[in-house]
């Protein structure tokens, strides 16, 4: 555990959800054109994942891109792992490595 | 606030010298650009490591003065 709380919140989320996406909005009503993009990517695998809406809360605005070493939002998290924001999630889905990531993780998803 | 092609072409190249960079201005309006960036610096990172590199030579700019770069990584051997 870090003594920083914004950390340890990003930690719980990460650890206790198998899919989280940092986002700006939520699943439903994406508030970006890149949150939108990988929220897309992932409703068409029917991957099950929890949405972390960054805009509610400066702190984790801030702390998310500080935690991962990544200076922008989406971030997507698979079992704890770091595994990239928009472009790479977009690169991935188009090439089918998404698809294996997911599966390698034991991750459900469709198609 | 909005940055130049170029401004962003030579803080990529400073930090990796080696590096090709493409750069494309996506909307002519100075805030969204595509980038591909050719180094050999990336051989065996993986991409986020890859991105982060190229973020990292950008200083803070990313996600601040700099809205949008669409990022492309690649090794020579791959381009």
């Amino acid at each position: 555990m870090s003594d920083n709380p914004t950390f340890n919140q990003i930690e719980e989320e990460i650890k206790e959800n198998q899919v989280v996406l940092f986002m700006k909005g939520t699943p439903m009503f994406p508030q970006c054109g890149f949150s939108a993009a990988v929220t897309q990517a992932l409703t068409n695998l029917s991957v099950k994942f929890k949405g972390i809406d960054v805009l509610q809360d400066p702190a984790l605005r801030d702390g998310i891109k500080e935690f991962s070493d990544w200076p922008t939002v989406p971030q997507l998290y698979v079992k704890g792992e770091f595994v990239g924001g928009c472009d790479i999630i977009r690169e991935m889905y188009e090439n089918g490595e998404l698809q294996d990531m997911l599966k390698e993780k034991d991750v459900e998803f469709a198609g | 606030m909005a940055m130049d092609a170029s401004e962003i072409e030579q803080m990529i190249k400073a930090a990796l010298p080696d590096a090709q960079v493409s750069i494309e201005d996506l909307k002519g309006d100075g805030d969204h650009y595509a980038a591909s960036v050719v180094s050999k610096e990336f051989i065996g990172k993986n991409r986020v490591k890859q991105h982060q590199m190229v973020y990292n030579a950008l200083q803070g700019k990313m996600g601040n003065q700099l809205h949008a770069l669409a990022l492309q990584t690649n090794t020579p051997d791959d381009a």
